[in-house]
């Protein structure tokens, strides 16, 4: 429900020299599946993936003379997601009837919130080539999801599936304050991962659980008027919305400039062809004749509800970011990788909490525990290796049980295994040699079987000392202390 | 001269999706027109500063806990479907570019 | 065993089989004759179900003989409006468009009276979708009232009326948007209530408007109606709408007389509008409680004259929206030569909905249609506000509000139906009392010269039905005349 106002402006001939150029106006509208066990007006289970049309019953097939209730947790959940959103909740708000036709409908009315949202005038902050901005939330309603149609079933005929009908669904719509592609997709990702700390929905765009539409038009650089914008569709993953808002602010250019007019429409993302098709509809279409709806009384949302649910509110990524860069000294970078998701988020906070230094934990977990993540297509709450249990593997290297090296292996086993660091450590006999004397007498064996690589050193070859280090490695069978080995090599072949 | 035109009463048919044939339209351009302007009764009374009745009663807050109940066997969901075939509703295939919300 | 237990009230034949004295089933078998006998005149009934309502008079049997406590309307016959769903039979809501459909599951009202015991003999004729007053708009058949079978019994709940007024069961359940449980209760000489909205889950009740219907009973005797609310009554999860309040014993409250009780006369309703048989009978009523000590006071009811056009931009509005979903996609009539999606719509609806619910419907989409919200829906609903106040201020002066029922006595079928304006005219006492969600009560006061039956209604504050039934009761036993019994004929 922009306020982007309707104006059929054309780009006047320009001689050919001049080049003007054009600012994208951009804003979001995000459908977010909310993971309420129970669809919103009906006690339905809201796993869709059980087989067609068995989480259905009279209230979401939308039979004669079903009634809707309208799902408590629902509502907590929204009021969430609004309160991350810095909105206003409303202290009292309505649902409202939206009038239109269409098989994926059940009662070819949807139960929406047209002019009294739960939630409205928030904000979001998104950071994009190291800047940030601040967009504009205009709204965030609740209303219920329509079925799901599938085209496949060839001779003329599409099947309908309901048990997706009657999903709570909480529709987010931005302020036009997004300038670019690349803001849209910041945009996305800040919103999903505040909806994932929140833990209000699946956020994956795969499964349908998160759909975007982008409203589009630009503008002379310059101008405050809005050009007629065009709703851009059926975008299936983040990167979709940023090559279809790329190729929309193109093609709106491309049209200006040769002297046509932006028709107001809506249109869809054609993945394979990578352009935008316009869909035109009929003008009724739109005509949805909103009014109250009156099997549902009012929301009234007062002051201790509000409280109840903002103080139950998790830290949310922005603040949790900056905590972690003071209280624990990391990078900004470092910060923004470990908070990306709060089950990292709170694995790392636990590991140090464990005892682990800060900057070599946020080291551990985000190259090599990642990297074993990664390769086994794990999330980090399915890791057989608890927190603590990497805090214990740091503290072995840290008192010089073992290498930095041989620790990586030990990472590898207990990954694989769950086993503890210390168990693996004793079983597989890779405590590491830190006794001077068996460090010395290796050194001085590797010495005196290399008087080559002695007089290549000696005459300045600084690169041979790799050629010792390996060696002494080899014979200490990997254990060796490094930098033990490291001291005693050079004093040995300076000395 | 009726409350409502022709061209006003094929635009709320096909919102409404009826079909009305030439005899039914002039009906109703007479009997809506009719009842429309009985409506208009409502204009002379100042209605300033009233708050709608949108809801019946003074309720607020009607909620359900969130908890899942057992829904309608598959059998009886498709019960009454006009063409299903067995998993799923049938209809005339859906095109692109209809009305979606 | 007389034949005459169809005669009986409710009250009657439950204390006969909790003590006893008669059987469910055999009840149920003089019921089954009786319809036999008139119902090929009334045509009252849609569906019969005969082998249903034996097995569950068998089943009551049943748990008496094992000693079992039984329900309150214990054997009871009751016939369901077409628009109650059930799970057994059909509900068509007298419309093609639902002519076969089987609802998987049952109202919330029909479990209530199965689990007090009642014994369902079937379904009954209603005008369609529960738009009309005659009963005429039935897409099934017409039916004819017991007074008079050539004239209507009234609507849309006619065929309740017909059935109970003809002995043909001893309770119907039907549903009241703007008068449609009083109005045929009026024309067929029997007693019909609508409780205050809220009262009664409409959770199965097929929606015509929803901040307007409500369930109710039409029965012979004032006791049966509070007997039946005592069961029906009372908060529903399914249904968001219905109060949280809880329930009395309605028949506890028929006791004492009407001394100091004041009754209001509305002086917008007894204008020239209203048909001097119908004045004269309703003033002899009034007279009778005048006579028994109640205070006789005038009202006034000020957005009386704008109270009509209120209500058909309001349920209009809502009924455009509660029928969309009949589209031929899930259930419902799909037209057989429909080859688009565009057409299964299209085609569905427009035949398979009447004449009356095609006018509605085009009504209720104008109304809320792009440019026109403001200036019908949204002042409706202002004035539905104004309306209520009228009301809060009349019972400031008054605790029950007296008056007629309907302008006229029964009609001959076809003298209204060409004119629906003037049809919906004939609404204007019964439907102030959906738009202040008042409950309101018609009960019999006699008869006109031609033999046909005039009724009184009263209203009172919202959820005090234990007021307007002691009433009304006070009234029924104290009249001095027996309405007799309607000749068929």
């Amino acid at each position: 429900m922009s306020k982007t106002a309707v104006s059929t402006w054309a780009a006047p001939r320009l001689p050919e020299e001049s080049v003007m150029k054009y600012e994208a106006v951009i804003g979001m509208e995000v459908h977010v599946e909310i993971n309420s066990k129970s669809k919103v007006f009906c006690a339905c289970p809201t796993d869709f993936h059980a087989p067609p049309n068995t989480n259905v019953c009279p209230i979401c097939l939308g039979m004669p003379g079903a009634l809707p209730v309208l799902n408590r947790d629902m509502v907590d959940k929204s009021v969430a997601v609004g309160l991350a959103l810095n909105c206003k909740i409303s202290r009292w708000s309505k649902m409202d009837r939206k009038n239109y036709f269409y098989p994926d409908l059940a009662k070819n009315y949807q139960i929406s919130q047209y002019d009294l949202p739960l939630c409205h005038g928030g904000s979001i902050e998104i950071e994009v080539d190291g800047e940030t901005r601040r967009i504009g939330i205009t709204r965030a309603h609740m209303e219920e999801d329509t079925a799901r149609n599938t085209h496949t079933l060839g001779g003329g005929q599409s099947g309908i599936d309901f048990n997706r009908s009657g999903v709570p669904l909480l529709e987010i719509v931005t302020e036009p304050d997004i300038r670019s592609a690349a803001e849209a997709y910041a945009y996305l990702t800040a919103l999903k991962q505040i909806l994932q700390y929140l833990d209000v929905s699946d956020c994956n765009m795969e499964e349908g659980s998160l759909r975007a539409e982008a409203n589009i038009s630009i503008r002379p650089e310059g101008r405050a008027e809005f050009g007629v914008k065009t709703e851009v569709k059926n975008v299936a993953s983040f990167s979709g919305v940023q090559k279809a808002i790329d190729y929309e602010i193109a093609r709106q250019e491309k049209v200006l400039r040769e002297g046509g007019v932006i028709v107001q429409e809506t249109r869809g993302w054609d993945a394979d062809r990578g352009i935008t098709v316009s869909q035109r509809l009929k003008e009724s279409a739109h005509d949805y004749r909103y009014f109250p709806e009156p099997d549902l009384p009012p929301i009234v949302v007062d002051e201790s509800w509000e409280n109840r649910i903002r103080e139950g509110l998790p830290e949310l990524p922005a603040p949790r970011k900056k905590r972690l860069e003071s209280q624990y000294g990391l990078s900004a970078y470092d910060a923004h990788v470990i908070t990306l998701s709060k089950p990292v988020a709170d694995y790392y906070e636990a590991v140090v909490a464990a005892g682990a230094d800060p900057k070599k934990a946020s080291n551990w977990l985000m190259v090599e525990l990642q990297a074993l993540l990664s390769a086994a297509k794990l999330e980090i709450q399915a890791c057989k290796i608890g927190p603590e249990a990497l805090a214990a593997l740091l503290k072995l290297i840290d008192t010089g049980l073992i290498s930095g090296k041989i620790a990586k292996e030990v990472l590898v086993e207990m990954f694989d295994s769950g086993l503890p660091p210390d168990t693996i450590v004793r079983d597989k006999g890779l405590s590491q040699i830190s006794d001077t004397g068996a460090i010395e007498a290796a050194v001085k064996q590797v010495i005196d079987a290399s008087p080559e690589q002695v007089a290549q050193f000696k005459a300045g070859k600084d690169k041979v000392f790799g050629y010792f280090v390996g060696q002494v490695m080899k014979a200490t069978r990997g254990k060796g202390n490094p930098q033990l080995i490291n001291d005693i090599l050079r004093r040995e072949l300076e000395g | 001269m009726s409350k409502i035109s022709e061209k006003d009463v094929s635009y709320v048919a096909a919102l409404a999706q009826l079909r009305l044939d030439d005899a039914a339209q002039e009906r109703l351009v007479r009997e809506m027109g009719d009842i429309l302007a009985y409506m208009d009764k409502l204009n002379s009374l100042n209605t300033d500063g009233v708050e709608p009745m949108m809801h019946a009663l003074e309720m607020t807050n009607v909620l359900r806990d969130d908890k899942t109940g057992a829904p309608l066997s598959h059998e009886d969901a498709l019960m009454n479907a006009p063409v299903d075939n067995g998993d799923y509703f049938i209809v005339p295939k859906i095109l692109e570019g209809e009305e979606g919300g | 065993m007389t034949m005459d237990w169809y005669w009986k009230s409710a009250s009657e034949i439950s204390a006969a089989v909790r003590s006893g004295v008669v059987s469910a089933s055999d009840i149920t078998e003089a019921q089954l004759r009786r319809i036999d006998e008139v119902d090929g005149r009334i045509d009252a009934y849609t569906q019969r179900w005969d082998d249903t309502a034996r097995a569950m008079a068998a089943k009551v049997d049943k748990k008496a003989s094992r000693g079992e406590a039984l329900g309150p309307l214990a054997g009871v016959p009751v016939g369901l409006k077409e628009l109650l769903c059930t799970r057994v039979g059909k509900t068509t809501c007298a419309s093609k468009m639902l002519e076969h459909f089987r609802s998987p599951y049952d109202a919330t009202v029909v479990k209530r009276l199965e689990a007090a015991d009642a014994v369902f003999l079937g379904k009954v004729n209603m005008d369609e979708f529960a738009m009309g007053s005659s009963t005429e708009n039935s897409a099934i058949k017409v039916t004819r009232n017991p007074w008079n079978l050539k004239c209507v019994p009234g609507g849309s709940s006619g065929g309740s009326a017909a059935a109970v007024s003809a002995g043909e069961c001893a309770i119907s359940l039907g549903s009241d948007t703007g008068g449609s449980i009083r109005q045929p209760a009026c024309l067929c000489g029997c007693v019909g209530i609508k409780p205050t909205y809220g009262r009664v889950s409409r959770y199965g009740l097929v929606a015509f408007a929803s901040s307007l219907d409500q369930i109710g009973p039409l029965t012979r005797t004032v006791e049966d109606a509070a007997l039946t609310l005592n069961v029906i009554c009372g908060r529903d999860e399914m249904d968001a709408t219905s109060a949280d309040l809880p329930v009395p014993d309605f028949t506890g409250a028929l006791t004492g007389d009407v001394r100091g009780l004041r009754i209001g006369l509305p002086k917008e309703y007894f204008t020239e509008a209203l048909s001097e048989p119908m004045r004269e009978r309703i003033e002899q009523a009034v007279d009778a409680y005048r006579a028994n000590g109640a205070e006789i006071v005038e009202v006034s009811l000020p957005c009386s004259e704008y109270a009509i056009a209120v209500y058909y931009i309001i349920c209009t509005a809502e009924a455009s929206a509660n029928l969309a979903r009949f589209d031929g996609v899930r259930y419902g009539f799909r037209h057989p030569e429909a080859k688009t999606m565009q057409d299964m719509y299209v085609m569905s609806k427009s035949a398979a909905f009447g004449p009356e619910v095609r006018r509605r419907i085009m009504l209720g989409t104008y109304v809320l249609s792009s440019g026109y919200y403001d200036a019908y829906y949204l002042k409706a609903q202002k004035v539905r506000a104004l309306i209520k106040k009228d009301f809060d201020a009349a019972f400031e002066k008054c605790d029950v509000i007296a008056g007629p029922t309907s302008p006229t006595a029964s009609f001959e079928f076809g003298a209204k139906s060409d004119n629906p304006l003037e049809m919906y005219l004939s609404d204007i006492y019964t439907i102030s009392v959906n738009l202040a969600t008042l409950p309101g009560i018609s009960i019999p006061c006699g008869l006109t010269d031609a033999g046909l039956p005039v009724g009184m209604q009263l209203m009172a504050r919202p959820f005090e039905e234990e007021l307007l039934l002691k009433t009304a009761h006070f009234y029924e036993q104290n009249r001095g005349f027996d309405m007799g019994r309607p000749p068929i004929a």
